[in-house]
């Protein structure tokens, strides 16, 4: 069977890491295709995996009883998607749903952890990579909330 | 006998009152959003033509109430009719909201600097615009599909508020059809039906296609927006000389005369409002300048 | 002696006793002719007919927030130094309409306008108004678009200027090389002298026109006894001078100390009364005021003069861009004596010192200049 290695190593999350790591975080990769409207996490649930999408488009969003769903961003090919499985109590705050079919490598996380509690170098070299992607939202989330198109902006 | 001053500067000529309208008749108008419509519009006197370049400016004035300054949203190639795509914000803006087919609004210009249609030839072109700030990028986009063989690849970044607020949503369809042509829209917010991307249009830079070294950036819209999107331009390898943006102060005058739009040295209505990014990038450093 | 014309350069007295023919010359040639006179207490500037319009016996004492009126005895016409008019009222009026214009259905049109340029003499422009003129005509006439209103109302001018004898306690006009001598720009320039037993006036001719003008007045040739009067008494001006600038890296300086702490001090001691603007020279800044009649078929665009300091100026759609009242004050420090230099190629300041003598909390431009370079000198010695 080919194996996913390859593919991981292409895509821009993971660019440049060593061999060793990209054995590492291949053992614990699997491939999966979502369907448009289907839900990848809900809010709530134990978050053992985040995703690299290679192609489609995902929305978080959160439940208003109200207003439904309230779509918060999206993400889509070449980014990544959760980071809970990341920090305890390893839980999803938000749901993720597909909205276009969407393929994407699944990482398990609990097998991560474990990985990366083992070998510090290969922790600190995904910790590096998931704190530009936390900047990278927190940044985002910001702007969106200047509301910079707004009546007062 | 020639007094000091007519021997020291050649005198202009006075019937060229620089601060006379010209009139012009409203053809059309078209909602584009809750608060944002274009108007075409041709001369009255039949002259008919009016020519610009992508970038600059007309004063806008609504009879008896006063003028605005207002880009072009217009295709430079078609010289009979002149567009503008209006925000309705203030007391002449509002009031143009209400302009039917056949009224008439008095037209200056066109005044400012130019986006780099000549500069960028043979190079990738990223557009990258936020809100309003897509109608002067508009008559660039026009340029370059009428001109697609003199560029490389050409990408347009577009952001706005909500799916609402989004301008020129068909023009968007079309645009996006072509193969030749990528175009990326984003929202910051939505709900309801909504498919499409909800990102800050910054987040878009990465995904777009095109080669740092040898692209123009053209960029409009709110300041925060301009900021945040020259510095992800920078971190793609983009350098300050291949970035430009579209300034927007108060104008009175549009010619360099009332002092309104003064950034330290720089007069936005006549040195802008399109500025190469390495113009101002010590300026964009100073506060309430 | 009489003569059909005076060359440029010539120079000639001319009795007190005969000035007036000078305002007759002026008058039959259909020059609206302005000069000093004082009004409310102060010397400005308005129509002058006769000799005794002007400020006869009259000096002023100025300081910083101070402007009084003194007698002095004597007979002199001249012997003030600068009120709050500038001569920019008549060339660039605070208050004009642009254009009117009438409206047909769903058409308007602009109205002709019908009247014709004034012609205007000015009497009494010194050297550092004269500049202002000067810097005035390089923003209004010089660029791509040239004012018309401007235009009109400079296009017939006569300028008689005055050789400043005296200075005020505001003046610093050495310092940014404007006076206290009138060099160019005039058609008849004088510097008026009173001794024992004369009092007269020696004129320089600027102009053709002013060589014409002069050539209907009684004149003398003048003496090397009266011609090293003048310059003994010019060079009195040079040495009473109230203030100086060291103007040297000016540009620099400003725009390398945007942050610079006295920015907030002065900030504390500004009112933004704008008074500052409204008395200088140079400051060009107008808005435009749109008004209709009542039937709402005619309207009527009026220009009028603005001031950097109102919150107004820099308004866009969601606030202000200059909130703050260090912005304003910054704003108009710079641009006057830094940002002018790249925009004109020139200040901005002509040192008449009437900023410094018309803000009524006595902030003084000198002074504030003067307080971020000795901080910056001191921080760099360090």
């Amino acid at each position: 069977m080919e194996t996913l290695e390859p593919i991981l190593a292409a895509h821009p999350f993971l660019k440049g890491l060593e061999p060793d790591h990209l054995k590492l975080i291949t053992g614990c990769a699997s491939n999966v295709v979502f369907q448009p409207g289907q839900f990848i996490f809900r809010e709530g649930e134990e978050a053992n995996q985040f995703y690299i999408v290679r192609e489609g488009k995902v929305v978080i969003e959160t439940y208003s009883p109200v207003k439904g769903p309230i779509p918060i961003h999206t993400r889509q090919k070449g980014e990544v998607l959760g980071w809970s499985w990341l920090v305890p109590p390893y839980r999803w705050h938000f749901d993720a749903r597909a909205l276009e079919l969407t393929r994407a490598i699944a990482l398990d996380g609990k097998c991560l952890r474990q990985k990366c509690e083992d070998d510090h170098d290969f922790g600190y070299e995904i910790m590096k990579r998931f704190a530009f992607v936390i900047a990278e939202r927190l940044e985002a989330t910001r702007l969106q909330l200047l509301d910079v198109y707004g009546d007062r902006s | 006998m020639a007094t000091v001053l007519e021997r020291q500067i050649k005198m202009g000529d006075d019937n060229q009152n620089p601060m006379h309208p010209k009139l012009f008749k409203v053809m059309k108008v078209r909602k584009e959003t809750h608060d944002t419509f274009s108007l075409n519009l041709e001369a009255s006197d039949g002259s008919g033509g009016f020519h610009f370049q992508p970038g600059q400016f007309n004063m806008l004035y609504l009879f008896g109430v006063g003028e605005a300054p207002i880009s072009i949203s217009g295709d430079p190639g078609v010289k009979k009719t002149l567009t503008h795509t209006i925000r309705a914000v203030g007391a002449v803006t509002k009031g143009m909201m209400k302009l039917k087919k056949g009224d008439s609004l008095g037209v200056r210009g066109p005044y400012g600097t130019t986006w780099p249609t000549k500069e960028a030839e043979g190079k990738d072109v990223v557009i990258i615009a936020g809100g309003i700030g897509l109608a002067p990028l508009r008559p660039v986009i026009y340029h370059l599909l009428s001109n697609r063989e003199k560029f490389g690849k050409t990408v347009l970044l577009y952001g706005a508020r909500t799916p609402d607020d989004l301008l020129y949503v068909q023009e968007l369809e079309q645009w996006r059809s072509r193969f030749d042509f990528e175009v990326l829209v984003t929202v910051d917010r939505a709900l309801g039906k909504w498919q499409g991307n909800i990102e800050v249009v910054t987040r878009l830079i990465p995904k777009a296609t095109y080669d740092p070294a040898n692209s123009i950036a053209m960029v409009c819209g709110p300041s925060i927006m301009m900021r945040f999107t020259v510095l992800e331009l920078m971190k793609q390898g983009l350098t300050q000389n291949q970035i430009y943006i579209s300034e927007e102060r108060n104008m009175k005058c549009g010619i360099g005369h009332c002092g309104h739009c003064q950034i330290e040295h720089i007069f936005v209505c006549k040195d802008g409002p399109v500025f190469r990014y390495d113009a101002m990038v010590e300026l964009f450093k100073k506060r309430d300048i | 002696m009489t003569k059909s014309s005076f060359q440029i350069g010539e120079l000639l007295i001319v009795e007190l006793e005969h000035f007036q023919q000078l305002l007759d010359a002026l008058w039959n040639r259909d020059f609206a002719v302005y000069g000093p006179t004082v009004k409310d207490m102060a010397i400005v500037h308005d129509e002058v007919k006769a000799v005794y319009d002007f400020p006869i016996g009259w000096t002023d004492e100025q300081e910083a927030a101070h402007y009084q009126l003194k007698k002095t005895g004597n007979g002199a016409l001249f012997n003030y130094v600068v009120g709050p008019h500038t001569w920019k009222k008549y060339l660039f009026p605070p208050k004009v309409s642009l254009w009117e214009a009438k409206k047909e259905g769903a058409l308007f049109e602009i109205l002709p306008d019908k009247s014709s340029p004034p012609k205007m003499a000015f009497i009494g422009i010194r050297a550092c108004d004269l500049s202002a003129i000067m810097i005035q005509d390089n923003i209004f006439t010089k660029g791509d678009y040239k004012d018309s209103i401007y235009l009109r109302n400079r296009k017939n001018n006569f300028i008689l200027a005055v050789n400043c004898t005296k200075s005020g306690g505001g003046c610093f006009c050495i310092s940014m090389g404007t006076g206290p001598k009138a060099t160019k720009g005039f058609d008849l320039a004088l510097t008026e002298i009173i001794d024992d037993k004369r009092h007269y006036f020696l004129f320089e001719v600027g102009s053709e026109l002013g060589g014409e003008i002069l050539s209907q007045v009684t004149t003398q040739a003048a003496g090397e006894t009266e011609k090293q009067t003048v310059e003994k008494a010019i060079n009195q001006a040079k040495n009473q001078m109230g203030r100086a600038l060291d103007t040297r890296g000016i540009k620099e300086l400003l725009y390398d100390n945007s942050e610079h702490p006295r920015w907030d001090d002065v900030a504390s001691r500004c009112l933004t009364c704008g008074n500052c603007t409204m008395v200088c020279p140079t400051c060009f800044c107008s808005n435009i005021e749109d008004y209709t009649d009542l039937t709402g078929k005619l309207a009527n665009r009026q220009r009028r003069w603005d001031s950097c300091f109102t919150l107004e100026h820099s308004y866009i759609h969601g606030g202000s861009v200059r909130s703050s009242v260090k912005a304003r004050y910054r704003q108009w420090l710079t641009h006057k004596f830094a940002s002018w230099i790249d925009q004109f190629g020139t200040s901005g300041c002509v040192g008449c010192g009437r900023c410094i003598t018309w803000c009524p909390s006595g902030i003084d431009v000198t002074e504030e200049i003067k307080e971020i370079r000795r901080s910056v000198k001191v921080s760099t010695a360090v």
